[in-house]
């Protein structure tokens, strides 16, 4: 048997001339995220610094006066209470369907669905999420839009009037004369965070080892008892990142909410009341205003307000995990 | 032999292509303490799987043949009811995401027992069968994946054993375990034999001759011996494999 002899580099190696550079451009790479988030802040801030100090803060997050552009008589104002309401309303919306249906469809894909009928799924969930903003904006305002008005308007005075306003799923001054509205832009929302729900959360569930499933089913436990009891709370920080992440796409989105929520600065009184987002606002406006001057700084606020938002619910995101884990070591 | 308890007419294996058991037919007694021994990748795990029915979660698995228990084909029953009457434990510990406690109590509440009182007692007895209770018993509400790899193995037999079941299958189930609390165990599964079958696993061929009635030896998805241990582990066993397998002279 041949023995077991020490093995001695032969040759000069091309990976010995590049390991510092690559180190160092790996070290970039891993920094570039850091780079690029902290310029963002820089200038969101550098933009909206100088109004810091000159605007009416109880008035911005309290009254929904929106006057960017004063005429006499009407002084300029900027409460955009009504716009943060819009943003949340159609987010909760938003989450309250697509968190159930994203985390139904990935528990079905992913642990029920075999065969063709899972590939088929999975491509075209894909697929859903790929469609770009502006066509589901576009779906929103000509197809779900007259379906919510229609299924919503009532003749005034009639039965169902009286039922659609008393749980205020209608305003009774006449908001479902408009079909987009809160209630389109959430579902628009909600059908475009569904697929990211979706797709994390499978490779959440797809983490999970196959032991634990056999150790369960083994224990005479139902295909359902071991998604409820096993997988779940063993996928629990996936799930949890597929519904921040969800959320934060229904927050940020743009263009689909400018087309399918109305666009009228107010704050809704029933569901199918036309509102107004914060996104939507800095797109519809930044062209109109004039760089430099308080309505430019003002949609920049917005955009820090939203900014905060978005950190809130990923640093909240981050302690409920840890939350959790603390809650196991006890 | 006690009256059968488990029989295999004729059952063989497949994954793809590939053969797993090869036409394997034997009986194992009521209440017998059934020894398998037999190198790696005999097919061992697989029999145990097909006994349960977990084999058909294995992507292009396929099974034919019978195999009977208390001479009703496991083929016509429903696999929850089945698998709720074999206690099984697999060489991998998996402790469940979830507290000790919870896991012993697992099964028991999917049957539908709620009452604290009763779940408390079970999850005594199992704990205490499996000869983990003085380790656990101060802290049953911590998350058993934090368990060192040998108290896992023995929670999994603790849940193994927690729907007190008819039949119990142990597949390597001491490999993590030290030897002085194996050997404990091992005098647990003494008592256990009087309310069940059990059918034992093992790499440790002195385990199979300290514990098991019979054993047979397992080669290549085939019974190359089956017998009483004695005659087994004795000079002349019938194939002169098994006597080399015994004594560590093989292939």
């Amino acid at each position: 048997m041949p023995e077991n002899t020490p093995v001695k580099r032969r040759k000069f190696q091309f990976f010995d001339f590049i390991e510092k550079p690559m180190e160092l451009f790996i070290r970039i790479c891993g920094w570039s995220s850091i780079i690029g988030i902290a310029t963002i802040f820089v200038f969101i801030f550098k933009e909206a610094g100088p109004m810091v100090p000159r605007l009416d803060w109880v008035e911005f997050f309290t009254s929904s006066r929106w006057i960017p552009n004063p005429a006499p008589g009407n002084p300029a104002s900027y409460g955009a209470l009504a716009l943060i309401v819009g943003t949340f309303g159609t987010t909760f919306i938003a989450l309250i369907i697509a968190v159930p249906v994203g985390l139904g469809a990935a528990v079905y894909i992913g642990e029920f669905a075999t065969g063709k009928v899972k590939e088929t799924l999975k491509v075209v969930i894909e697929l859903l999420a790929a469609i770009p903003s502006i066509v589901w904006g576009f779906i929103g305002l000509m197809v779900l839009g007259p379906l919510v008005k229609s299924i919503f308007t009532a003749a005034p005075g009639s039965a169902w009037s009286k039922i659609m306003v008393t749980l205020q799923l209608a305003s009774a001054d006449g908001g479902t004369t408009q079909g987009t509205n809160l209630l389109t832009g959430g579902i628009i929302l909600a059908l475009m965070s569904v697929p990211v729900i979706v797709s994390l959360s499978e490779d959440a569930l797809r983490a999970v080892p196959d032991n634990f499933r056999e150790a369960s089913l083994a224990l005479g436990a139902n295909t359902w008892e071991t998604v409820r009891r096993v997988l779940f709370p063993a996928a629990r920080n996936g799930l949890l990142a597929a519904c921040l992440l969800g959320m934060g796409r229904a927050i940020g989105e743009t263009m689909a909410v400018l087309l399918a929520t109305g666009h009228s600065n107010r704050i809704p009184e029933a569901l199918t009341d036309p509102v107004r987002t914060m996104t939507a606002t800095i797109a519809a406006e930044m062209g109109e205003c004039v760089q430099g001057d308080d309505h430019y700084r003002v949609l920049f606020i917005l955009g820090i307000v939203l900014f905060v938002i978005t950190c809130a619910v990923n640093v909240a995101g981050d302690l409920i995990i840890k939350g959790v884990k603390k809650a196991n070591k006890a | 032999m006690t009256s059968p308890h488990i029989e295999f007419q004729n059952v063989s294996t497949r994954y793809g292509s590939k053969d797993i058991l090869k036409n394997v037919s034997f009986t194992v007694g009521r209440n017998e303490i059934f020894g398998i021994i037999g190198p790696a990748n005999s097919g061992k795990t697989t029999m145990l799987k097909s006994i349960n029915r977990t084999l058909e979660f294995i992507g292009g698995a396929t099974r034919t043949g019978t195999i009977t228990i208390n001479g009703e084909d496991t083929r016509q029953m429903d696999p929850n009811a089945l698998r709720r009457r074999i206690g099984m434990v697999f060489p991998l510990p998996v402790g469940l995401p979830m507290t000790v406690w919870e896991n012993v109590a697992y099964a028991p509440r999917r049957m539908g027992i709620n009452n604290k009182e009763e779940l408390n007692e079970i999850v005594e007895r199992c704990l205490r069968q499996s000869v983990l209770w003085d380790e656990v018993k101060d802290r049953l509400d911590l998350l058993g994946t934090r368990l060192s790899g040998g108290q896992q193995q023995r929670l999994t037999l603790a849940r193994a054993l927690s729907l007190s079941p008819e039949i119990l299958c142990l597949d390597e189930f001491s490999i993590a375990i030290d030897p002085v609390t194996t050997m404990r165990i091992e005098d647990v599964l003494k008592e256990l034999r009087k309310t069940m079958t059990i059918i034992l696993v093992t790499n440790l061929t002195q385990q199979a001759r300290r514990l098991a009635d019979r054993t047979m030896f397992f080669w290549r998805g085939e019974v190359i011996e089956l017998d009483k241990t004695d005659v087994i582990f004795s000079d002349k066993p019938a194939d002169k494999r098994t006597f080399d397998y015994v004594n560590g002279v093989f292939g």
